[in-house]
This record gives C-alpha cells, sequence and structure tokens, in this order.
C-alpha cells in the first residue's frame, strides 16, 4: 500500500482513454463502475474539449456483482458499436473490474464484429498512466499492422530514393493531456518540411485506424513522446525494420540536433547550416545585456522525463542558469534523469511523492521553479516564481494562444515563460542603479503583485513557522527602518542574509550597522 | 400528490462516485483526516474533482493498493495498519480518522469496520476510527456524505435535552444565519450534524427534532430514528419557497406560533424577492432540462420553476428515496418527468431532441454541451456554494442565469472546439 495525496499520473486505463480519445474512429469500452466516469472531466475541463471522449463505460453496480456482469459488458459493447460505428474497438477494464475478471476482451472478441478489437490488459495495481497510454498506442499498432508483417520487407531509410520522392516520416506520441503537443506537432512539421521532409502520418493525436496501417508508408519514425511512443517505435523497428529518432527537439541546441540526426537517418544533406541558430530568438536574447541578471540564476526542474532532461539542458547552456535540483516521476526514465542530474553533479530526485519533492525544492532553495501543477503549488507556498514545463497541468497550461516547447517558436516560448516569472525589466544593474528611488521601497506594488511587500509582513512571515532557524533574534527599530529602505523585491533576501549573519556573529539584536556589516560579509 | 411522472432508467452513468463529498467534508471538519483505500483512480478521481484546486496540504489521502495487497488480505491490514501509523505521525492535529471504502476494497472484501475497531483501541484517546464505504458500485456523489454521517451517529451520546438539530454539511456563513433566524422564532438550542470539528458531535436522543439540510440523507435520518429522534418533515431549504416551508415545519414541530415565524421571515422574503427579479427576468420562460447528480435535482427543479418560472422539460436524479422527497415532490407543478437513474447516451439524446434552454449537469459533460450550443450548469457547483435560506435565493437563482446572461452577450452560438 502506497499512501498518497496527490499523484502525478492518473491510472492506465485514463493512459488507453487518452489514446483512443486522441484519435478519429475509435471506441473505447470500458468496464468499470460509474464513478470512474470522472475521467472524462480530464479532457473535458483541463483540455477545455467539445467534445467527449469516446468512451462507454458499463457502470456496474454492487447489485450486479452477484449477477452477470458479462452480460452488462457484452450489452454495452454491442450498444456502443451499434451507436458510434467505430472502425476498431478497444475494450478494457478499470481498477475495479479487473478484480472481478470478466475479460472484456475476450467477451468482445465472441461477439462477432468485422472491425479490429483491440483488447487492452492494463495492470492497474502495478502499472500507471504514461505506460497506459504507451501500451495502448503499442497494442493498436501491433493489431492492425501484424498482418502486414510477413509479407512486407524491411524497410530502408532510403527508400524515397528509389521512390524518387521526398523522404516521408511518421510524428508518433503526440496526445491529448500530454504537454502542449498540439502546437510540437505543427513546428516540428514544419521544421520537417523546410527541410525537404515530408510527413505522413502523426499518431495517435488526430489519426484514424487507417493512418496506423499506413505506417509503414513513411521511411522513418520521429519518436517525439518516448514515454508513449517508443514502445511502438521499437515494435515497428523489430517488425519492418524502420529506424526511429532519439533526440528531443526541445531547445536550439537539442533541435538543431534533432534535424541532424534526421538527416543522418534518410541520408540527407543538411541544408542552411548557419541558418539553423538564426531561426529562434532565444540564443539572441539570451545573449543580450538584457538577460545578464540571469546568470547563475538558481532552477529547481521536476516533471516527465522528457521535459526534464530537456529543461535541465537549456537552462543550463541555453539560459545559463545554475540547475540545483533536477528529478521526474517517470520511473520509466530514471536512468536517463539519473545520467544527465550527474552531468550536472547532482543526484536525481526520482519521487511521485510531490511532498518529497517540495522538501527537495525548500532545500535546494531556487530562485525559480520548473515543474508541474503540483510544483507550481508548493513554489508558491514557498513564495517561489513557478513556470509549468510538464504535465500534470491545469487548465491554464493550455494556453489559446499558439505556444509549442518543441523547434524554433518552441525555445521562444520557453524564453518567455520561464524568463517572466524572474524579475524582468528589473535587472541586477538597474536595481543597483536605482535602490534608493521612492518607487523601490513601501507601499508600491510591482506589476507582478509580489505577496509580501511590505517590510512587517516580510518580518512576519516566519515568526509563525516552526523551526524557524532565527529565533532568539532581534530587529531593532533602526534595524527594521533599514531594511524597510531595501527594495522589496530583494528584502526578503537580504533580512535572511542579515539574520544568518548575526546568527553566525552571536549578535542578538539587529540594528542598521547589523545589516551593513552582512552586506559586506555576503558580497 | 401532484400527477408528477415517474421513470426509470439503466445503463451507463455519467456520475461521481460517492467518494467525492470527503471534498467539501474534508472542509467542513478540519480535526478530521479522509484515507481512502482504494486504487490509483481513487485518488485520481478525488484529485480531479477538486484537488487542482487547493493549496494546503489537503485533509484526504488514498491508500493506494498494490499487487501484493490483493495476494493476501492479512497483508493488507498490515499494510492498511502502517499507512495509518505514518499519518498519524506526520498529522498529530487529526482527531478523527475516516477509512473510506471504494469499489477495489469492497471486491476484495476488505474489512475496514475490523481495522477501525482495532485502530481504535490502540489510538484510544488520541484519535478515533470510523469506516463507511464512498465506492463507485454503492453510492453515487453526495451519497458519500449519507455514509459518512451514519458513521459517525454511535459515536454521538445520548441526551434527552429538547433540541433542534441540523442535518447536512452546510456552508458555515448560512449555518450561521439560520441559528440566527431560529435563536429569533424562539429555538434556542440548535445543534449542527456534521459539527465543524469532528470532536464536537451532538448529543442525540427522543427529544431531537431533525430538520434535514440536504436531501440525499437517507441512511442517516434511518439511524436518526433509531436513536430516537424525531424527523421533521419538510421540503428543503432552497429558494423562498422552501425555506420558508422548512421554518414553518420547524416552528410546528416547537409549537411555536405560525404568524411568529412569517413576522420574523416576512421582511427577509420582501428583501430576497427584490433580488429575485433582475434573475427571474432572464429565467421565466426557459426551458430547463437537469441531469442526475447530486440529488438536489428535485429541489432545484421545483425553485426554478415556482420562484423563476422556469419550464421543467426532465428532471433526472441518480435515485430516489420518495419518502424523504414527498414534500418536495408534491410543490412540484403537474406532469413533472421525474426520470431515476440514467442512460447517459439515451439522456443526451433527449436532450438535443428537446433543445433546452439550459442543462444542468456533470462536468465532464459541460463542454461538449456548450459545445453543441446549449447552455450548461454545473451541478458540482451547488454542493460547494452557499445556497440555503432565503437569503441566498437570488444568489441560487444567479447561479443558473448567468449562464444564459453570457449567452446572450456572445454571439456565436455553435462552435469548433478542438
Ligand atoms: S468508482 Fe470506485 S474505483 Fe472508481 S473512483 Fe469511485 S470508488 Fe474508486
Ligand atoms: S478551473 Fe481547474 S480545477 Fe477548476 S474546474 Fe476548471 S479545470 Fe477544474
Amino acid at each position: 500500500m502506497e499512501l498518497t495525496l496527490w499523484t502525478y499520473e492518473g491510472p492506465p486505463h485514463v493512459g488507453a482513454m487518452r489514446i483512443a480519445s486522441s484519435m478519429k474512429d475509435i471506441h473505447y469500452v470500458l468496464h468499470a463502475p460509474q464513478g470512474d466516469t470522472y475521467a472524462d472531466l480530464l479532457f473535458t475541463m483541463i483540455e477545455r474539449r467539445g467534445q467527449r471522449p469516446p468512451v462507454t463505460y458499463t457502470t456496474f453496480q454492487a447489485r450486479d456483482l452477484g449477477g452477470d456482469t458479462a452480460e452488462l459488458v457484452k450489452k454495452n459493447i454491442k450498444e456502443a458499436v451499434e451507436r458510434f460505428k467505430p472502425k476498431t474497438l478497444l475494450v478494457g477494464e478499470s481498477c475495479t473490474a479487473e478484480l472481478i475478471q470478466d475479460q472484456p476482451g475476450a467477451l468482445a472478441k465472441g461477439m462477432g464484429f468485422d472491425m479490429p478489437i483491440v483488447n487492452l490488459e492494463l495492470p492497474a495495481y502495478s502499472k500507471k498512466e504514461n505506460w497506459g497510454a504507451s501500451e495502448t498506442f503499442y497494442q493498436l499498432t501491433r493489431t492492425l499492422l501484424k498482418e502486414k508483417v510477413s509479407s512486407s520487407e524491411k524497410i530502408s531509410p532510403l527508400r524515397w530514393k528509389e521512390l524518387g520522392r521526398r523522404p516521408k516520416v511518421n510524428i508518433l506520441g503526440p496526445s491529448l493531456l500530454g504537454f502542449r503537443c498540439r502546437d510540437d506537432v505543427i513546428e516540428i512539421q514544419r521544421i520537417l518540411s523546410e527541410q525537404g521532409i515530408d510527413t505522413n502520418v502523426v499518431a495517435p493525436l488526430g489519426a484514424s485506424p487507417d493512418d496506423i496501417e499506413r505506417l509503414i508508408d513513411a521511411e522513418i519514425n520521429i519518436c517525439l513522446y518516448p514515454e508513449i511512443a517508443e514502445a511502438s517505435c521499437e515494435w515497428l523497428k523489430r517488425n519492418f525494420g524502420m529506424e526511429y529518432t532519439n533526440t528531443i527537439p526541445i531547445g536550439i541546441k537539442n533541435t538543431i540536433e534533432f534535424i541532424n540526426e534526421v538527416h543522418n537517418k534518410l541520408n540527407l544533406p543538411l541544408t542552411n547550416k548557419e541558418e539553423l541558430e538564426n531561426k529562434s530568438k532565444l540564443p539572441w536574447y539570451s545573449k543580450s545585456v538584457d538577460s545578464n541578471y540571469l546568470t547563475g540564476k538558481r532552477v529547481f526542474i521536476f516533471g516527465d522525463g522528457t521535459h526534464a532532461i530537456a529543461a535541465a539542458k537549456i537552462a543550463k547552456e541555453e539560459l545559463g542558469f545554475e540547475v540545483v535540483g533536477l528529478g521526474t516521476y517517470s520511473r520509466e526514465m530514471a536512468r536517463q534523469v539519473r545520467a544527465t542530474a550527474k552531468d550536472l553533479n547532482l543526484e536525481a530526485l526520482i519521487t511521485n511523492n510531490y511532498l518529497e519533492v517540495e522538501d527537495a525544492m525548500k532545500k535546494a532553495a531556487p530562485e525559480l521553479v520548473l515543474g508541474t501543477q503540483m510544483e507550481r503549488h508548493s513554489a508558491k507556498r514557498l513564495g517561489i516564481p513557478c513556470s509549468v514545463i510538464s504535465t500534470p497541468m491545469h487548465v491554464q497550461d493550455v494556453p489559446a494562444r499558439y505556444s509549442p516547447q518543441m523547434g524554433w517558436e518552441g525555445a521562444n516560448v520557453i524564453f518567455d515563460d520561464w524568463v517572466h516569472p524572474l524579475m524582468m525589466g528589473l535587472e541586477e544593474h538597474l536595481i543597483d542603479m536605482f535602490k534608493h528611488d521612492f518607487e523601490f521601497v513601501d507601499g508600491h506594488q510591482s506589476h507582478l503583485g509580489h505577496t509580501a511587500t511590505n517590510t512587517k509582513d516580510i518580518l512576519n512571515s516566519d515568526e509563525k513557522k516552526e523551526n524557524n532557524p532565527k529565533e532568539g533574534i532581534i530587529w531593532t527599530e533602526s534595524g527594521r527602518a533599514e531594511l524597510t529602505k531595501v527594495p522589496f523585491f530583494v528584502r526578503g533576501k537580504v533580512k535572511t542574509n542579515t539574520e544568518k549573519y548575526a546568527i553566525l556573529r552571536g549578535i542578538p539584536e539587529i540594528n542598521d550597522e547589523t545589516l551593513y556589516d552582512a552586506k559586506a560579509y555576503f558580497s | 400528490m401532484s400527477k408528477v411522472e415517474f421513470n426509470k432508467e439503466t445503463g451507463p452513468r455519467e456520475v461521481f462516485c460517492g467518494l467525492t463529498s470527503i471534498v467539501w467534508l474534508h472542509r467542513r471538519m478540519p480535526d478530521a483526516f479522509f484515507l481512502v483505500v482504494g486504487s490509483r483512480t481513487c485518488a485520481h478521481l478525488i484529485q480531479s474533482a477538486a484537488g487542482v484546486m487547493i493549496f494546503a496540504e489537503p485533509r484526504f489521502g488514498t491508500a493506494i493498493l498494490e499487487e501484493k495487497d490483493l495476494a493476501g488480505l492479512a497483508d493488507a491490514h498490515e499494510e492498511l495498519d502502517r499507512v495509518v501509523n505514518d499519518l498519524i505521525a506526520r498529522r498529530p492535529e487529526i482527531k478523527t480518522l475516516f477509512l473510506v471504502g471504494s469499489c477495489p476494497s469492497e471486491v476484495i472484501k476488505l474489512d475496514l469496520a475490523t481495522v477501525a475497531e482495532k485502530l481504535n483501541k490502540r489510538f484510544l484517546g488520541q484519535v478515533r476510527f470510523v469506516n463507511y464505504s464512498g465506492s463507485g458500485i454503492e453510492t453515487t456523489f453526495t451519497q458519500g456524505e449519507d455514509g459518512a454521517l451514519k458513521a459517525l451517529i454511535p459515536l454521538m451520546e445520548s441526551s434527552n435535552e429538547e433540541k433542534l438539530l441540523l442535518v447536512g454539511t452546510l456552508a458555515n456563513n448560512v449555518e450561521d444565519r439560520f441559528k440566527k433566524i431560529f435563536k429569533n422564532l424562539g429555538i434556542s438550542n440548535i445543534e449542527s450534524f456534521p459539527p465543524r470539528q469532528s470532536t464536537e458531535l451532538p448529543k442525540i436522543g427522543k427529544n431531537t427534532k431533525v430538520l434535514l439540510t440536504q436531501p440525499y440523507l437517507s441512511d442517516t435520518v434511518r439511524d436518526l430514528k433509531h436513536r430516537g429522534c424525531e424527523i421533521i418533515s419538510a421540503p428543503f431549504p432552497l429558494g423562498i419557497e422552501g425555506s420558508t416551508e422548512w421554518f414553518l415545519a420547524a416552528a410546528k414541530a416547537f409549537k411555536i406560533n405560525e404568524l411568529k415565524v412569517h413576522e420574523i421571515i416576512s421582511p427577509l422574503i420582501d428583501r430576497a424577492k427584490l433580488a429575485l427579479e433582475s434573475h427571474k427576468e432572464i429565467l421565466k420562460g426557459k426551458r430547463l432540462f437537469l441531469l442526475p447528480e447530486s440529488q438536489l435535482e428535485i429541489s432545484l427543479a421545483r425553485f426554478l420553476h415556482n420562484e423563476c418560472e422556469m419550464d421543467l422539460i426532465e428532471v433526472g436524479t441518480p435515485y430516489l428515496n420518495k419518502d424523504l422527497m414527498k414534500e418536495e415532490i408534491n410543490l412540484l407543478p403537474d406532469n413533472t418527468k421525474i426520470v431515476e437513474g440514467q442512460h447517459v447516451e439515451k439522456q443526451l439524446d433527449r436532450v438535443r431532441e428537446s433543445n433546452p434552454d439550459l442543462v444542468v449537469c456533470g462536468m465532464g459533460l459541460a463542454n461538449p454541451l456548450e459545445a453543441e450550443g446549449i447552455s450548461t450548469k454545473w451541478s458540482i457547483e451547488m454542493v460547494f456554494s452557499p445556497i440555503h435560506g432565503i437569503d441566498q435565493a437570488a444568489d441560487l437563482a444567479g447561479l443558473f442565469s448567468k449562464p444564459l446572461r453570457r449567452n446572450q452577450i456572445l454571439t456565436t452560438k455553435t462552435l469548433v472546439t478542438h
């Protein structure tokens, strides 16, 4: 038994729903009690979708248990097929149905339908959402393509040359409830097309079963979200010889590396190499004098494997941050995240307990958090700015505007999203120049709406907390007065430093002089 | 009884399970903790139903069953012990710990009552353990509260003191209002169940007169009766009419003159009627379809028809306790169509066919219906908002007029939505 308050991932059948809802002409009959229908709101509320997920729940109740739940399953399958006329049917069960062992998949197969039926066995007591999505996509691909395995020869990445056309690739892995997938796909398709590469199929997002059957018309697969597509890519490689890419094009360096990888695989000459660097504003914005204050900003990163790893690289190499914490809840990607952390001299945090993440965050004392919806809450509690870079997300992370994470535009979005929560426009050199300006002292609100803006709040805010390390230290009148003069956005830091200094020196009362002594000591 | 048309329907449903009521119960009793013994699905459900909106550390959690727990029940009991120990060490301020059963724990027949009994012995004087089921195979949405309250009744001491007991979770401000009004009426000994602290359970006995504030408490009512309490039969305090009848019923039980009641509440009524006007203007003549979810549907339909002049197409309810709803059903207009249970697809067919102006439904259906050009109101908002009492009548109407007003402002009716 595992105690959880919040969880990062849902159960595996929610992963299956993500695949079904992402696609066309598919219906999913889910053997589940009525309460499991809550999962619909993930799509209709968090993603603000205007369609219900294509899912029929069998809604069995306690009184059905003694009787024939299998009949109930069959009735619902029949009704769903008649009503929705899917081209492919997914059949599966949620955690409760798994226990009563009706085997709905087998029942469906015995009903004499002529459409392909995918029997989903997703162990609910040992697996989670991403695994469920990956397995569903894999089973679907396998079912729809298995007849073609024997007849087809291995696909050479150079086939396009023989056929005398532009190379074709599939983009695999984007799904609903993934992080900004819809926009990533547009961005990556555009980049590929600029390089003379066509997109054959995008799946699961927007694909139909027919599209899945067409996957083998492409030369290679782009494994865009390995959490979801890697198993399918592996299978396609094993059975059809299709190569797939490993680089995730998030950030400038990765995008360039990604383009190189695709070119190498397809044996395509890389055009306009020098132009690539200038495709995004991130490198220049990052280099501009205005960004000087970003130097060495301490950042804490937690999310799914793919986004966390990419974020660490961008933070360090493209924005000049110092990464002070890195972790993931995706155990499937623990190895890669550990390796990335090691390169940064960190120990990766692999956990699905958000409280542990919050503790680690507190300890690392970052100036910026890049995390999920959970970390947004934790960061808020700790008063640290945060940008969401990964699922689980909230409705506000599904913006109306085009905002990919991948490719050139993705890099622009990332620059804005990560830098804005910091003190944009209040760069440190300006602070130094104008620190005595009346606008920076009490009573003036920044446009970011800081919570604790006056000295009293700052002085009081820790007092309630237990294990206050500053116990016994008193701020005198003159100390308080001087603290008031410090610009509000650095006041908290100055206060902590001064108290730290006072403890270090055994000074029981902080006056104005102590504050200056501390400043000199820490500078 | 009016000529109300009763129908039953079975099939796939689209409702929350009883676990969801934890979301408001844990706020009502801040010294309690709700530990669901269930699956990752259960954990994900409460998180999705409300979780993302809560910033503080919640007072609920899930002990997620794993493969090894399913293998042997003995292990599951031990594991649960361990989880409870950890939890109490972490949250020493907890006074009452609810062990909440779920579908998986019921199907594998995990005996939470025995576990609770053992834990009660071990933590005697420190934490009390109670258990109930919020499982989706047994309960829907608000029924979870019924289970939780029923579980507390055995802990309530007996007393023959005469008192008025308000039963059902209310918003604090509404509760305060009610108590003040009852005091003005001359009823001074008033308590609430659930109380604001789980340890301050009211004492009950044969002079306890129970007035329900929520319509979904069938089991609780039955057990209160067994303890000798008298149940005051009344409609529910939603809207002016329901609230007035509700106050009158209480007054009658306490032998208070009806005139006194009118004297005290008529200024409130006048004020509320005035406030209701602007909403009525929008709601009047509009056609309403209520899908089943919260159990409040019948009372809402009564209010929206009788006081806001809406037309009722269909009133869905997840289940119907005709006894408890008797007074409400009497107030419904003739030929009201009540549908108990659900076949969500068929019901949605009827929604589309009847082309209503407003649909009351769960969160999973709201946006898809909006996308078809049908205005909606979430059921869940009704259990989170202070809607009870005369003073809140206009606010209650406002919950329904707002989507319609919004639809008037926005010109686009149907949209491409992906
Ligand atoms: S319906 Fe059952 S399994 Fe599903 S969330 Fe509710 S209690 Fe858990
Ligand atoms: S705002 Fe967020 S938490 Fe609130 S209802 Fe919408 S999706 Fe759910």
